[in-house]
């Protein structure tokens, strides 16, 4: 008799499905894809930050041999693209920054392309442009867009109770201005599209999106394709982090360029277009005023924030809907305002990032955390958790915290990096030059999804072969995250079946079931139960057939190792392969293919941002040790202790990918990257200006998961492909104030920024 | 219409004969011109690594070398990796130690790997962190890759070559 143990495959370290092709350069990316026929695009940007096109004179480049067309504003049917519908793809009377697209050409190469290119005139009137939203408020400054003549396309506004009795009741009030800067993605892979139409005019778009069926919906009317004849294809990525959320318009180009040729066209960005005309992370100026009692209790919080909305909406302009629960909820906070004012101005503009202003937010609220403990003659540990949330509660947002590992998170990092000793030490006063400090930050963040849609549900179809294969078509997309690795290991869990008998396939809306997207978080959460859950119906089916034909009641089978088994001795009884073929061929004629659309428990937020908008919420503790040159500036981060709420390790390797990922991003946004930007241009696009963290600069990194196991969470996980990154740049500015007394406001913390403000402090600034 | 050279090479243990515009550089001829994909294009001025090739057993960034100077060479690419046993000892420890996300950069990084191991089979945790200076992740924060290629000098030490 053959005897299966029970055996788990949640928590254990399981390598990634898609990395041995990785390795060994088989995977092929949208820039190693080719299609017979297929011609190279390319985009004319202008050179001017807001200019009216007189002229545009494209002959020259239409007689040059190899080019197959080109096209301006005038050959499309200019709907404008993006979350603020205000930006047409390619732009006809006017531009306002500098990565404006104003023709694009289809050649046979690249280089034809781009030598056309060089060859079409534009004709401009320079507008007065304006580069700061305090000028762009101004009366009587550059309008931006005539339908916003106050150059203010949205504000938000959140409160709860009683901001002006928070104030009253407080001992301590203080205030600071906090300005965070320009950074960008900064994909290994650059951006890039292929569209190509087949005879009856059906397009298949190979796309970097993160949001295949969403992107249906948004793209049909910018091309005037109907959504159900378009086909979206997203072969592997090489890098998302939020880049890839929203329309650029690069991708409807790509199409008008592929129509008028007939012909398969690629556009792909060089690096230097990357980092020019890719979105950035959302700059924001941040005004907080915050007010505490003497025993450390927090009374109220009122927030200001203007954001630089740049030339166009994208997502950037929403990032107040994830900044405000920051602000509301991660400590208890009785009185609580919040006012965000988005402003347009000739500058780049935001997309979604990774965090997506919670690392805006986060930076705010946790410098505040500290000022108020030392100004109350608390250590920053206590006040964060006299105030943190706990499980159970509900925050007058209307989030409520099922599980909460808030409290754990922060004892847990402050226990393994000894930071209330360090922090005291520290403080007590050293000389020399090398100044040693330690900072704290917790952060809280969506981890079951986010309900901004009518629905946040994900789709899955699986079928099992007769040869017990399993097949998972989920709407869920990898960006290299591993969520199809994940995905394949609850679908193995629940069937009995090794992972190598698993396939996911999730890159082709022609195939797989929809689902809203990869962001927010929300994919281990949300796609991770779809599966599951499409999993336990086939495990249902399976077990009943197999207990008709061993004459057993189901309940006492199980699925292991490819075999029916006694659930209680593991004896061995059936291969789940006969299984099936039984079904295919003893009179029963059935296949095993089930579906599910797993939508999670959360609700829509209502008109004043209230409401549980997520099933689950990540909390985390970063504690971070460094060492600042004073006679340099330059910062050397030492160690990170970070200890995170997950829910649940479902892929130990994978989830301590992300958090390094994570953190080594937090480090790079604190201290090395600043996307630079002059009067509406980008100064420095290059990785040879733009520094991002390099291998001898990584810390230590000392993770602890907390599994508070979620009882919504896929086994209890949560979702935490952002929490890492959230509150690295603040704990890194708690540290610096550890080391050197002074206060942080501004990043990047590069050395000439620190020592600046190390002299200027020294002058008396506080 | 540029001049060309004709050039012959040894790829991936393969003798190769080409002929090239003289201002091609070995990149865009080892992916558009020989179809080779697996190096991969992610800044073309020597900043971020993707395009990490072995050029007589150095590591090069294959878009700062001119196709012409490939003439007489011995390249290897990361499709030149793998042997028909299977992938080689870094190409697993990749895969095991979690190096891998999104993995563009990921042949890069194998190839300076490569490079270092068969330098200095006894490399330290030191010498690989300088060693993969020049090669640009933005997923993974470098920790696992490092592991990998710490785990593969211990595999070598064990026996296995790289």
């Amino acid at each position: 008799m053959t005897v299966i143990p029970k055996e788990t495959l949640i928590g254990r370290r399981i390598p990634k499905l898609d990395a041995p092709a990785k390795t060994t350069g088989e995977t092929r990316y949208i820039n190693d894809l080719a299609l017979p026929g297929m011609l190279h695009g390319k985009i004319l940007r202008t050179d001017r930050v807001h200019a009216r096109i007189v002229r545009i004179d494209t002959s020259a480049a239409r007689a040059l041999p190899g080019v197959h067309a080109v096209i301006t504003a005038a050959d499309t049917p200019g709907v404008p693209l993006g979350h603020g519908r205000d930006n047409p793809p390619l732009k006809g009377d006017r531009v306002r920054t500098i990565r404006d697209e104003i023709a694009a050409v289809a050649a046979d190469t690249e280089a034809i392309a781009a030598e056309a290119l060089r060859l079409i005139r534009v004709e401009y009137e320079d507008l007065p442009a304006v580069f700061s939203v305090h000028e762009a408020l101004r009366p009587g400054a550059p309008v931006l867009h005539d339908r916003h003549p106050d150059n203010i396309p949205f504000t938000f506004d959140y409160s709860h109770g009683d901001l002006a009795a928070g104030e009253q009741a407080s001992d301590v009030v203080i205030e600071d201005t906090f300005k965070l800067h320009y950074v960008t993605h900064c994909c290994m892979g650059v951006s890039g599209v292929i569209a190509t139409f087949d005879t009856t005019g059906q397009l298949t778009i190979y796309s970097q999106t993160q949001i295949p069926f969403l992107y249906k919906r948004d793209i049909a009317p910018v091309i005037g394709v109907p959504p159900d004849r378009i086909r979206v294809i997203q072969p592997p990525l090489g890098g998302g982090f939020g880049s890839k959320l929203d329309i650029y318009p690069f991708e409807p180009i790509c199409v008008f360029l592929a129509r008028v040729t007939q012909r398969p066209v690629r556009i792909l960005f060089t690096r230097e277009e990357e980092f020019i005309a890719s979105p950035t992370r959302q700059p924001v100026e941040f005004t907080l005023r915050s007010g505490v009692k003497k025993d450390g209790t927090l009374m109220f919080r009122d927030a200001r924030t203007l954001h630089d909305n740049g030339g166009y909406t994208s997502w950037g302009a929403t990032t107040p809907f994830v900044m405000m629960q920051t602000i509301s909820s991660l400590y208890r906070v009785p009185h609580c305002r919040y006012h965000t004012t988005v402003v347009y101005t000739n500058n780049p503009y935001a997309g979604s990032f990774r965090g997506y202003g919670n690392l805006q937010a986060t930076f705010a609220v946790e410098s505040h955390m500290d000022r108020l403990a030392e100004a109350v003659g608390m250590d920053p540990l206590a006040l964060r958790l006299k105030n943190a949330q706990a499980p159970g509660e509900t925050t007058p947002q209307g989030m409520h915290f099922i599980t909460c590992g808030l409290r754990d998170c922060l004892q847990t990092a402050a226990e393994r990096s000894d930071f209330v000793k360090k922090h005291a030490t520290n403080r007590a006063g050293q000389t020399g030059p090398i100044r040693r400090g330690i900072g704290i930050a917790s952060l809280v963040h969506v981890g079951g999804g986010a309900n901004i849609y009518r629905t946040d549900g994900c789709g899955t179809i699986l079928k099992l072969d007769d040869f017990a294969q399993a097949t998972v078509l989920t709407g869920a997309s990898e960006i290299g995250q591993g969520s199809e690795t994940v995905i394949a290991q609850f679908v193995a869990e629940e069937l009995g079946l090794p992972l190598t008998s698993i396939q996911v396939v999730n890159n082709d809306t022609e195939i797989t079931p929809w689902d809203v997207g990869v962001h927010a978080s929300r994919t281990t959460f949300i796609a991770g139960n779809s599966a599951l859950r499409a999993a336990r119906k086939a495990r249902t089916k399976l077990l009943a057939a197999a207990g008709q034909q061993l004459g057993a009641d189901p309940a006492t089978l199980d699925l292991r190792g490819g075999h029916v088994v006694d659930a209680t001795s593991g004896e061995a009884r059936l291969e789940i392969g006969k299984l099936i073929r039984s079904l295919h061929f003893a009179g029963k004629h059935e296949v095993v293919m089930t579906t599910e659309y797993y939508e999670p428990p959360s609700v829509m937020q209502d008109r004043e941002f209230k409401g549980n908008v997520s099933a689950t919420y990540a909390f985390g503790t970063q504690a971070i040790e460094l060492e600042v040159d004073t006679e340099t500036g330059v910062v050397r981060i030492q160690k990170v202790t970070a200890a995170h709420d997950v829910g649940r390790v479902i892929n130990r390797l994978g989830i301590e990918g992300q958090i390094e990922g994570g953190v080594v991003m937090g480090i790079g946004y604190a201290t090395t990257e600043d996307l630079m930007v002059s009067e509406g241009r980008v100064l420095n696009p290059c990785f040879r200006d733009y520094k991002l963290v390099t291998a001898p600069e990584v810390p230590e990194i000392d993770t602890t998961f907390l599994e508070t196991l979620d009882p919504h969470g896929p086994a209890g996980a949560k979702g935490v492909g952002e929490a890492p990154a959230i509150p690295t740049a603040v704990a890194i500015a708690n540290a610096l104030y550890n080391a050197t007394g002074v206060r942080f406001r501004e990043l990047p913390f590069t050395p000439e920024k620190v020592l600046r403000r190390l002299r200027e402090a020294a002058e008396g600034k506080p | 219409m540029s001049i060309t050279k004709a050039i012959s090479f040894t790829l991936n243990g393969q003798a190769t004969r080409i002929e090239v515009p003289v201002d091609m550089d070995a990149l865009t001829m080892i992916r558009d011109v020989l179809k080779l994909t697996g190096t991969k294009l992610g800044c073309g001025e020597g900043e971020c690594g993707a395009c990490t090739i072995l050029v007589d057993g150095t590591a090069v960034n294959s878009c700062l070398m001119f196709a012409v100077d490939c003439d007489g060479r011995e390249l290897t690419t990361i499709e030149g990796l793998a042997t028909p046993a299977g992938r080689s000892v870094l190409q697993r420890a990749f895969v095991e130690h979690g190096a891998v996300q999104c993995g563009f950069c990921t042949p890069g990084l194998v190839m300076q790997g490569t490079y270092l191991l068969r330098q200095n089979p006894g490399l330290t945790v030191a010498d690989i962190r300088r060693g993969i200076e020049g090669n640009l992740c933005r997923c993974t924060g470098y920790q696992k890759v490092i592991e990998a290629i710490a785990a593969a000098v211990h595999e070598i030490e064990k026996g296995d070559r790289a």
